[in-house]
């Protein structure tokens, strides 16, 4: 037990980490509610409340179709880079093959590189092949940055999973498929989600491939069409729509978070073995 | 059902380890096979050959006489139980027993009456609906049993099935174990690592020292009749006492005392069959109180006297600790099973001796006593090789 002192102090320390991380986000949602004339008034608690910003931005194409594009590039990026990620990681876990480190090293090393170091070739790539300003020149770039990621936190799901679970499912009559699917798809379940919120959450917020890579609403995610955001006029400020739209962006996060939140479910794989 | 034939049976890695050197083994339907040895004999690398988790690098295996060295584990049609269960934790206790079924495709009729059957004979009939992770040890353990028997496969592998369970949980699923095998009588090789184990259950056992076979025989056998100093060293328990012998003038010198030599032992002493240099082995209860002998068991054994360094009196018998003087005998082979045993850093010191006494014995702590042991039942081994020389036709023959 923790002495009472202790407890009070971490208990501090966790509100003040909070209200550090959440102070933005609640003044971006106070902007958000501003009329354009008390947007810089200072308040936190706007003085008059107004849905106008929202309304606006839903208005225009601009912000309906990068929001579009933003849910369909990442969800499918997410979707291929789970599935390559799963089936490389489970390799890595359970098999001995050579070059298995130098894989994983190399792949590592696609993770730490300075992605901005990469924006000049890729654009010139992409343009040479037709697939700037299009949905797969954002896609590709995303699942190379995101399966190093779900290739080594899925590794670690896998191991974690008692090898002796799929020797039982073939002593059991499963072929090594059925092995797969029927025992340890199901206990990877959790990794597989927990790697999928991580994926996602880094194809939605890109911003350097996403303004360097496209030129057009055609492909152009949220992130970057907030930077392109305008007032009505030349003197207007657009910061109350910025607002609204980040608000807005964060949505789908929240909701991809909690849809898959319930799948995560800790110790599943306990009483697989002994006791 | 079916016989298992193991046919020069060998296991190399690529790095050029052997783990298993050509084991024959014929095992007939419906035995009870034990394969016993300290860890790393690879009795369990044997186990999972025969099961298919495991390529055969060399050698044959047999099933009901058809060659398995190339069939997936789901077509040689046995089960096996894992030292850790590996229940699908994702399933309940029913699913768990009804996964091999389900595998095989039989209708929901079936595999309902099937399940509730084994449910019934293994006790779990009331756990059915639970998940492995809200079972006991001792429960799970059955239902890893359940899902090996529900499909009445040819043989069953045990993969030191009792391990993770407490003692005496343990020797109550011994028993378990041992029923259900009459029962069903089903080919069954299991895997331990304790004697105890080995000796209760099996028909025959199959000791294993670093993937060769030392000895296979029924418990008794290897009990009476060791092969080998490994083999000796490795079933009992409390283990064989172990003292260094040097024949010498038609007598041999132990520790216990002089020996005298019969008339096979000097033979083979003379051809050089037997080195001058042996180490005796006597079991703890082939010493008596030499009180408490009579006459005629007298003359067939030998007195001694050494001080007693500890009585652990058990109300059946007494474990009395003596230390005698002499060397303390040394072999490769019982410097490993002191390894296996943790009591490789024992504080050294005169040989210690065990002995097994009658509870009526008046032995105590502190002085010397006489202590008396029968002549009949001594081994005497090659410290070499560690073959048991006074085996004679398979029998031990004591130093006749």
């Amino acid at each position: 037990m923790e002495s009472r002192g202790a407890k009070w102090r971490w208990g501090l320390l966790d509100v003040v980490v909070v209200v550090f991380a959440l102070i933005p986000v609640l003044w971006i949602m106070s902007l958000s509610f501003k009329t354009t004339n008390t947007l810089t008034d200072g308040h936190f608690i706007p003085r008059e409340w107004t849905l106008e910003n929202y309304k606006t931005i839903f208005q225009t194409d601009q912000f309906v179709r990068a929001l579009v594009n933003s849910i369909g590039i990442a969800l499918i990026s997410t979707l291929i880079a789970v599935v390559l990620g799963t089936m490389a990681a489970y390799a890595i876990a359970r098999l001995d093959f050579p070059g298995k480190g130098l894989l994983v090293g190399v792949s590592l090393l696609i993770a730490m590189f300075p992605q901005v170091s990469l924006v000049s070739p890729l654009f010139d790539i992409e343009r040479r092949l037709g697939l700037f300003d299009t949905w797969p020149g954002l896609i590709l770039p995303y699942i190379t940055f995101a399966l190093p990621l779900t290739i080594y936190t899925l590794s670690a799901f896998f191991k974690q999973i008692p090898w002796d679970l799929e020797k039982a499912a073939k002593m059991d009559g499963a072929t090594q498929g059925e092995a797969f699917r029927k025992v340890i798809a199901p206990l990877a379940a959790p990794g597989v989600f927990t790697t999928a919120i991580l994926a996602f959450i880094f194809c939605w917020n890109d911003f350097l491939f996403a303004i360097s890579l496209t030129s057009t609403e055609r492909s152009r995610t949220v992130p970057v069409a907030l930077s392109f955001f305008t007032g009505d006029s030349q003197f207007e400020d657009p910061t109350g729509s910025i607002s609204a739209a980040a608000v807005v962006i964060t949505v789908p996060i929240i909701l991809f978070v909690l849809f898959f939140q319930r799948r995560i479910v800790s110790g599943l794989t306990s009483g697989a073995v002994k006791g | 059902m079916a016989d298992i034939v193991l046919d020069k049976v060998g296991k190399q890695y690529p790095d050029g380890t052997v783990a298993v050197r050509d084991v024959d083994l014929e095992i007939a339907d419906g035995e009870f096979v034990i394969l016993v040895g300290p860890s790393g004999c690879g009795k369990s690398t044997l186990l999972n050959m025969i099961a298919g988790l495991e390529d055969i690098s060399s050698g044959e295996l047999r099933i009901g006489g058809e060659r398995m060295n190339e069939k997936a584990p789901r077509d040689r049609d046995i089960a096996m139980v894992f030292q850790s269960y590996a229940l699908y934790p994702n399933m309940t206790v029913r699913e768990n027993m009804a996964f091999p079924l389900r595998l095989a495709k039989l209708d929901k009729a079936t595999i309902d009456e099937k399940v509730a059957e084994a449910a019934k004979v293994l006790e779990l009939t009331e756990l059915l609906e639970r998940k492995p992770a809200n079972l006991s040890g001792g429960q799970r353990q059955r239902v890893a049993m359940g899902r090996a028997i529900v499909r009445s496969p040819k043989a069953f592998l045990m993969d030191e099935p009792l391990s993770n369970l407490d003692a005496k949980l343990r020797v109550q699923m011994r028993t378990v174990v041992s029923r259900l095998q009459k029962r069903l009588g089903t080919t069954t090789v299991y895997v331990t690592h304790d004697q105890t184990e080995a000796m209760t259950l099996g028909d025959r056992v199959v000791v294993l020292r670093a993937g060769v076979v030392q000895q296979v025989g029924d418990p008794q056998t290897l009990y009476d009749h060791p092969a080998n100093l490994f083999v000796a060293g490795f079933i009992g328990s409390p283990a064989m006492n172990f003292l260094s012998a040097r024949a010498l003038d038609g007598a041999l010198r132990t520790a216990l005392g002089d020996v005298p030599i019969g008339d096979r032992l000097r033979g083979m002493l003379e051809r050089g069959e037997a080195p001058q240099e042996m180490i005796l082995g006597v079991r703890p209860e082939h010493f008596e109180d030499a009180a408490l002998v009579d006459e005629a068991a007298r003359a067939k054994g030998r007195e001694f006297e050494a001080p007693v360094e500890l009585v652990e009196s058990m109300g059946s018998d007494k474990y009395v600790y003596l230390t005698v003087e002499g060397e303390r005998a040394s072999s490769a082979e019982l410097e490993e099973l002191a390894a296996d045993a943790g009591a490789a850093d024992l504080p050294a010191g005169g040989a210690n001796l065990v002995t097994r006494l009658s509870a009526e014995s008046r032995v105590r702590e502190g002085g010397p006593y006489k202590v008396w042991f029968n002549l009949e039942k001594i081994h005497l081994f090659d410290p070499s090789d560690g073959r048991n020389i006074t085996l004679h036709e398979g029998r031990a023959a004591g130093i006749s």
